[in-house]
């Protein structure tokens, strides 16, 4: 028990759009719960999961150091179009370029699809007499008294959230903030953004986009933040509150508030940062985490303990999980796919008699059909449990109890008769699929990123990962997988394990064989005091690391690549490092360089990063006193296609050195982990369970 | 006979060779040169048998390449027998008859081997930047004139590059290192195609995949026959009439529905142009067939079998079947229409299926400056890709500005302006140019284009419905046609290569999509927001679709019920 008065413990809430997870760490242990997300006041459901966890590990509110946070929140606001009366103010002449979009059909066979519907209306995006040009050289000045003229539209509209984004603005930001300080001296309660500010780089669709979406979500974001930090503060907490981003790091709530828009996919991203942890401290160089959840799964490429980076991704796809057919935002995330592929993606027949599984979800309501909830379609859970790879009697640790006979009635109904296959093999054809599925998208994730799967170790997470991990392994070609304590509260661990970090990002075009290192320099200074001041907000005092990144490509290509900059002062002979570190890593993907084309640069990149915090191995996580002895039970076996008798092991009862060989499932309350008979189990000094393929004689 | 073990494990193959060829797309798309693949997605890639039969194309790609594409690799094999191929081979073809119709078009073939005996093809399609002669446009009256033509030939030899064509390619085309960089990107797409085929193959311990060929395309030959043969037998017929080159093109089609599929005649068809729109024969058949596919058989993945119940001809000597040495560089112009004249036909057999007549065509102007194409101070070619309006659908409104059939993305502004000493002023939804309709067209945008430099540059057009703009269905109205113009006043030519002056700016208005439906039966609340939003103005809310609205500019539901009344009453006499 810590002392009283002691700041020793650290929490970490989750909100998700099913379930809110809350984990305490502390030198003594780690306590986590799971409730239910209390949509219509989320604050209310992380509070009571903060109670339990508090409740049951004894700790005092003022004994914990840090609250860290990840929600869902503007996410939803964007997908429910719960968000702010936003206006867009931008350049005379692009009025529609927000909604114009990429100008295509991100379905080639549908004529029926439906593009997304832009965050603000065409009659609240609004126009001001001005241009920039591609140079950053003002080729029309900004006409204040265009910018007055649209004051009572404005107030007319009542706007409370206003998006400013002129073409060209990344190379020329003045425009932007002279709008702005008019807006607020005229409407001071008016929230603003600036394009320049949130996204600034090159491509108007894209940055607009992002400025309207940070626009849009906003006061929401802002107004939710206060009230749990008081609300926190009310009951007892007198420690600082940071905020999870998509880019895998913490920030502060005044920054949180500038850049809402950053703390989407920050559950997703809390994974990341647990297999990345991991990764570093079993020295992994190469990972491939692995999260499945109720309606999606998501996969990420870690390499020598970072997951990899990207700038861009959608919120909202509309259109079966599709690329293109969301809203693009352009902001430093982990670079990570999602698919339709979770327990809750339902299985039916396609015209050519094959089973399909997702990217159409039972959700939560009904849920698959063995929640007993009014669900008839059959999904991945339901083949899961006819399987007997899920205890029908601890499922989500007992609160649900599990309906076999409608997974049967399901499965048989929409798969069995019409294939006129028996229930077990259309329940394993499910399975089958739903792993084939994600096995094809890690395999196309990589390949895009000029890598190939194979080599890696899986560290697998969720509620339905540890289930599909290993035969998902064995599709990839990949023979280790580490399933961490607590999968199934994956992502608030891996809040605990990330570092307070900021991003900054600029465009500014640059031909290698025009390079000005003065330039350059002067660029980079103003971005790391930008990311050291916000850092140090999140973590006093702390020792920090920089990386930069140069975004570049052969003139004329479609695609950049990320290449390393040095952290020293430019001179004009880094222009040959430069050069040196784009052919290296360009022939590194593409395995080949092009020795006598010249090379551009298009965006800067610098983060900086505390040193990650202590982690502590504590591996008090089954309080409660189990078994140590397998039981048996029936499971599926496809190379028998029959059900054997398969022991089932405790998780809280596995022991380091002692090595079960499969067929065999290891239980815990959230989840299960499916140990198939090429694979044997074991489990770490931190309580990790590690999966290893058995050598094949072949 | 298959048990249902066996079927369940050929589906899984079957997905994990679709998930192969997919690859192989993403690989060509992640290292090509040419924006019009990386940005576009202009490209096709696949995995063929030794018989020539195409098992899996990537669903990323191009409807032009489908069943180009898919006939190209016999012509391959015709002159390169498998038995002669080792590893390491590598052949190639820009073709436009036995590849995808413009010299643009590369395709690219390699054998795939498991225990040194080929077992397979890979094959992928992609459009680089440039070929020499003219450049992409409509002006030549010769395919020679187009650009450098290579016969299908080794691209690499037992591994080791045919350097003497690469010299040749090199100092043939504009863009020299990007041309080279996309022939050595297609080949490193077949690469990664045919190693994920045999680790497939290992896999699955299969020593051939004929046997799963024969099954995966009877499957989707079966699948696609049962879809067809749920439609009326008999003979559909559709025309429509377009703007061409030097003069209107009747596009004529008979579509014939029997219980061996759909043939499609497109007999009646205007004659070969004398400049580069004309269409090889496997375009027409590519996009003519895409068109039948929208509404039937969607769901079925391409390959040999779902693609031969699908017949297409036209008579040789008619723009769809231009014989060589006609041009063609331009031939999307052309091809592009062609859903639209069999969704004309569908029409007929699928009510409340097809949408309305679109844009189509892509308007896809190359901007030039530099020796004899203007005064800039660097020369410069870009290539800017932009659309109008689709039409309206039985149940929803056109997409404004939106590609169709073409699959392309559009180039942002910012970046064109960053690449050439261009400004574009301008990029708009055009008030009231989506058809009216009980559902509306998509509309189409305007934009305004000018030297950076306040210098004469070169605009190289493809464009269409200009004089012949979008139909309607079911008494929609037509979208609005297309303008091009000089903002000092003076007309231009929709197509062929002319100069903008110094100081002045170019214009284009891009057409939009027909109209579905009676304009009177529009929901007044869905013509009130389009109004609101700027779509459709209140002069058109009262002449087309009789909704007035009263001073405060709320619905007059009286006076607009009576406008309607009074409206079908003239429409009925």
């Amino acid at each position: 028990m810590p002392a009283l008065g002691a700041m020793t413990g650290r929490i970490a809430v989750d909100i998700g759009g099913t379930f809110t997870d809350v984990a305490l760490e502390t030198p003594d242990g780690t306590w986590v719960s799971k409730v239910l997300t209390t949509q219509n006041d989320p604050a209310r459901g992380a509070l009571a999961g903060i109670e339990q966890v508090l409740h049951s590990s004894g700790v005092a509110p003022s004994a914990v150091r840090l609250v860290i946070h990840g929600t869902t929140l503007a996410t939803n606001a964007i997908i429910e179009r719960r968000g702010a009366r936003t206006a867009l103010i931008t350049t005379d002449g692009f009025r529609d370029a927000v909604e114009m979009g990429y100008e295509n059909r991100f379905e080639q066979y549908d004529i029926d699809i439906v593009k997304p519907s832009p965050l603000v209306p065409r009659r609240l995006r609004m126009t001001v007499k001005e241009r920039i040009s591609a140079a950053g050289n003002m080729l029309v000045p900004l006409d204040l008294a265009s910018v007055d003229a649209l004051l009572p539209a404005l107030v007319d509209n009542d706007i409370e959230s206003v998006a400013i984004g002129l073409i060209h603005s990344y190379a020329f930001a003045d425009n932007e903030y002279r709008i702005a300080e008019r807006l607020r001296a005229a409407l001071p309660e008016l929230s603003i953004t600036c394009s320049a500010d949130v996204c600034p780089e090159i491509r108007e669709y894209e940055r607009l986009s992002t400025a309207c979406a940070n626009a849009y979500v906003q006061p929401l974001v802002e107004r939710y933040l206060r009230s749990l930090e008081s609300l926190l503060t009310d009951r007892g907490f007198n420690c600082p509150l940071l905020l999870m981003t998509s880019a895998g790091g913490l920030t502060t709530v005044d920054t949180a508030v500038r850049h809402p828009i950053r703390l989407l996919e920050s559950g997703p991203a809390g994974g990341a940062m647990l297999a990345a942890d991991i990764a570093r401290r079993n020295g992994l160089d190469d990972v491939l985490a692995f999260d499945m959840g109720g309606t999606t799964a998501k996969l990420c490429l870690i390499e020598r303990g970072q997951p990899r980076s990207a700038r861009h991704f959608e919120v909202d796809r509309v259109y079966r999980f599709s690329p293109g057919s969301g809203l693009p935002l352009r902001v430093p995330v982990i670079d990570m796919v999602e698919i339709g592929a979770g327990g809750g993606s339902i299985a039916t027949l396609n015209v050519l008699q094959h089973i399909q599984v997702g990217p159409l979800s039972a959700g939560s309501e009904p849920g698959p059909a063995c929640y007993g909830r009014g669900g008839r379609r059959p999904t991945v859970t339901d083949a899961d449990v006819l399987l007997g790879r899920v205890d029908s009697e601890r499922f989500a640790g007992g609160s649900l109890a599990l309906d076999t006979g409608q997974a049967n009635h399901a499965v048989y109904h929409d798969i069995s008769i019409p294939l006129q296959l028996d229930t077990a093999l259309a329940a394993f054809g499910i399975s089958e699929v739903v792993e084939e599925n994600m096995a094809s998208a890690a395999r196309v994730h990589a390949v895009e990123r000029g890598r190939h799967i194979g080599h890696q170790t899986m560290i697998a997470f969720g509620g339905a990962g540890p289930l599909h991990a290993a035969r998902l392994a064995t599709k990839l070609g990949i023979d280790r997988v580490v399933i961490p304590a607590h999968a199934s509260v994956g992502s608030a661990i891996g809040f605990l394990r990330a570092p307070v970090a900021f991003d900054v990002v600029r465009s500014h075009y640059v031909q290698l064989g025009e390079f000005d290192p003065m330039a350059i320099n002067a660029m980079f200074d103003a971005m790391r005091s930008e990311a050291e001041s916000v850092v140090h907000a999140g973590a006093p005092g702390a020792d920090v690391t920089e990386t930069r990144s140069a975004f570049m490509r052969y003139i004329g290509q479609g695609h950049e690549i990320e290449v390393h900059v040095p952290l020293h002062a430019l001179t004009a002979a880094d222009a040959d490092t430069l050069r040196a570190n784009f052919d290296a890593t360009y022939a590194q993907q593409y395995d080949r360089s092009i020795p006598d084309q010249d090379v551009e640069i298009l965006t800067w990149s610098l983060r900086v990063c505390a040193r990650s915090p202590d982690v502590v191995d504590a591996t008090n996580e089954f309080t409660e006193p189990r078994r140590s002895d397998p039981i048996e039970r029936p499971v599926f076996n496809p190379e028998t296609n029959d059900y054997e008798e398969t022991p089932v092991y405790e998780r809280g009862a596995m022991q380091p050195e002692i090595l079960h060989c499969g067929p065999a499932l290891i239980a815990e309350d959230q989840t299960t982990t499916d140990v198939p008979a090429s694979f044997s189990a074991t489990a770490d000094d931190s309580g990790n369970l590690l999966l290893t393929r058995i050598a094949t004689t072949s | 006979m298959i048990t249902a073990t066996g079927r369940l494990h050929n589906q899984i193959i079957w997905n994990r060779l679709i998930a192969v060829v997919e690859e192989q797309a993403q690989t060509l798309m992640r290292t090509a040169f040419a924006n019009t693949v990386r940005e576009a997605g202009d490209l096709s890639a696949g995995v063929f048998d030794l018989r020539g039969r195409m098992l899996a194309q990537a669903v990323t790609g191009t409807p032009g390449h489908v069943n180009a594409m898919a006939a190209s690799v016999g012509h391959f094999l015709n002159k390169f027998p498998v038995a002669d191929m080792v590893p390491g081979d590598v052949f190639l073809t820009n073709d436009p008859w036995l590849g995808t119709g413009h010299l643009h078009d590369f395709t690219v073939v390699t054998p795939a081997f498991r225990n040194h005996k080929p077992v397979a093809l890979c094959a992928a399609t992609s459009h680089v930047v440039d070929i020499g002669g003219l450049g992409f446009g409509a002006d030549g009256r010769q395919v020679f004139e187009e650009g450098l033509y290579v016969p299908i030939m080794p691209l690499a030899k037992a591994g080791v590059m045919n350097e003497s064509l690469l010299q040749i390619v090199r100092a043939n085309v504009r863009e020299s290192v990007q041309v080279e960089g996309d022939l050595y990107s297609l080949a490193a797409s077949n690469a990664t195609g045919c190693e994920r085929l045999a680790t497939l193959m290992e896999e699955f311990e299969l020593s051939t995949i004929e046997p799963l060929a024969d099954t995966l395309i009877d499957t989707s030959e079966q699948a696609m026959l049962k879809q067809i043969r749920t439609l009326p037998v008999g003979t559909y017929r559709n025309q429509m009439r377009i703007d061409g080159y030097e003069d209107a093109v009747d596009l004529v089609a008979a579509l014939t529905i029997s219980d061996s599929g759909i043939d499609i005649d497109f007999t009646g068809t205007s004659s070969v142009s004398a400049y580069g729109i004309n269409v090889p024969l496997p375009y027409t058949q590519a996009y003519a067939s895409f068109g039948v596919r929208c509404l039937v058989g969607a769901d079925i993945p391409n390959n040999a079998g779902s693609l031969a119940p699908i017949r297409v001809i036209a008579p040789p000597g008619t723009i769809l079947n231009a014989p060589h040495p006609c041009a063609v560089a331009a031939r999307h112009a052309i091809g592009q229409m062609l859903p639209d004249v069999v969704l004309g036909c569908l029409h007929q057999v699928l009510p409340q299926r097809a949408p309305a007549e679109g844009t189509s065509c892509l308007w896809n102007p190359v901007l030039y400056g530099g020796h004899g194409l203007g005064a800039a101070t660097l020369p410069f070619t870009v290539t800017l890709f932009h659309n109008g309006g689709t039409g309206a659908r039985p149940h929803a409104d056109g997409l404004s500005a939106t590609a169709f059939p073409s699959g392309v993305r559009n180039t942002p502004v910012e970046i064109n302006e960053a690449i050439a000493p261009i400004v574009v002023w301008r990029k708009e939804y055009r008030v009231d140019s989506g058809g009216a309709g009980q559902f509306r067209g998509g509309l189409g945008q305007v934009m305004e284009i000018a030297s950076a430099e306040q210098t004469p540059f070169s605009i190289s057009s493809m464009f269409d419905r200009i004089t012949y703009p979008p139909r309607g269905r079911e008494n929609g109205q037509p979208g609005a046609e297309g303008r091009f113009y000089l903002r000092s006043g003076n007309t231009l030519r929709a197509k062929g290569r002319q100069t903008v002056p110094a100081g002045d700016r170019v214009v284009m208005e891009m057409p939009g999509g027909g109209g579905y439906g009676d304009p009177l039966k529009r929901d007044p609340e869905n013509v009130a927001r389009d109004v609101a939003e700027g779509f459709v103005s209140v002069q058109s809310a009262a002449e087309d679709y009789g909704v007035i609205f009263d001073s405060d500019g709320d619905i007059d539901v009286t006076a607009t019920a009576a406008t309607r009344a009074s409206r079908a009453n003239i429409d009925v006499v």
